[in-house]
């Protein structure tokens, strides 16, 4: 696609959009509809039009596919990483009310971080399956 | 009553797609005619107030899944080869299903009864003490961060299983920037490999 100078001109004045409001999505699933799930998915789809449209292979030089593999497992690790600090703190398996001064501080802060964990594996799950779609030929 | 109606042109809609997704051969068609029913489930989301839902609904399967699909339609042909098989069993067994799942909703409660059992068992309790208990305005993200905050940790892991699998199927060796397209003929024999450095 590398012909097309309205959609390469377009989506390289969007690409910066989608990516904030993927991280808008993610931080502000605790006040509006959203959360990691979603906002991994919209940030994974910056990546996938930017492949699309400027190949798969510049996609890869920004997202190498060693790094993005490895965030898949990070994303789970974070969020059980989560549950186990509950558990150090005394309470049980993903309470979050000891990890802050407050019970409801402590959930705020938990409910941040598994939602970053949970971002963090859907996006680089889809940019990881993507990859993998579009580069195998035939 | 404005609600109804959308309700109605909604379903309408989906169900000229879903028959259309059925006659059609062409998979190009096909494939944007499920993102178009993607897209209107998500309405339909909305309209019934599911608004995450409804988010995930249009970006998973309206989005992602359209550019997955074009991206295998890419590897393999673009027209459905026609059935052979004659369609009156299956469409039987349909049928049968169909009407016995209507049958069992004339025993729900009316949508939306605050007396309905789904109602009256842990709801109550997550929209009355969940902005206490964990402060959030958004009741959705507290359930299914907090409350159930361990099936959520069984979702990831599904997307986390989908993506190690597909690595497997389709992926190439460990750390391999370049991806897989450098060997097809290996293609086979490679997923050995990285299945066991994943």
């Amino acid at each position: 696609m590398r012909h097309h100078r309205v959609l390469r001109i377009i989506s390289k004045l969007l690409i910066p959009f989608i990516m904030l409001f993927a991280l808008y999505v993610q931080f502000h699933g605790d006040f509006g509809p959203g959360g990691g799930f979603q906002a991994g998915v919209i940030f994974a789809s910056a990546f996938i039009l930017y492949g699309l449209i400027f190949g798969l292979e510049n996609a890869r030089k920004v997202a190498p596919p060693s790094v993005v593999t490895r965030l898949i497992a990070a994303g789970v690790l974070i969020y059980a990483g989560t549950g186990y600090a509950g558990l150090i703190g005394g309470a049980n398996f993903l309470d979050y009310n000891v990890l802050g001064a407050t019970p409801v501080a402590g959930q705020h802060l938990g409910i941040l971080v598994i939602e970053f964990g949970v971002g963090t594996t859907v996006a680089a799950a889809m940019i990881t399956i993507f990859f993998l779609f579009a580069g195998r030929e035939r | 009553m404005i609600i109804t109606l959308v309700d109605i042109a909604l379903l309408t809609f989906m169900g000229a797609t879903a028959f259309a997704i059925l006659r059609l051969r062409s998979l190009f068609a096909v494939v944007m005619l499920s993102g178009v029913y993607s897209l209107l489930a998500a309405s339909m989301f909305v309209a019934l107030d599911a608004v995450d839902v409804a988010f995930t609904e249009a970006a998973v399967g309206a989005g992602i899944s359209t550019v997955l699909m074009m991206a295998t339609l890419a590897l393999t042909g673009e027209r459905e080869r026609p059935s052979r098989h004659t369609p009156y069993v299956p469409l039987a067994v349909v049928l049968i299903t169909g009407a016995a799942l209507i049958y069992a909703t004339f025993d729900m409660p009316p949508f939306g009864a605050a007396d309905a059992p789904v109602n009256l068992h842990v709801a109550p309790r997550y929209l009355n003490d969940s902005f206490a208990e964990v402060g959030l305005p958004n009741v959705v993200t507290s359930v299914l961060a907090s409350y159930r905050g361990y099936d959520t940790l069984g979702e990831v892991t599904v997307i986390f299983t989908a993506g190690v699998a597909v690595m497997l199927l389709l992926g190439g060796r460990k750390g391999d920037d370049a991806g897989i397209k450098n060997e097809p003929p290996e293609d086979d024999t490679g997923a050995d490999d990285g299945g066991s450095a994943a």
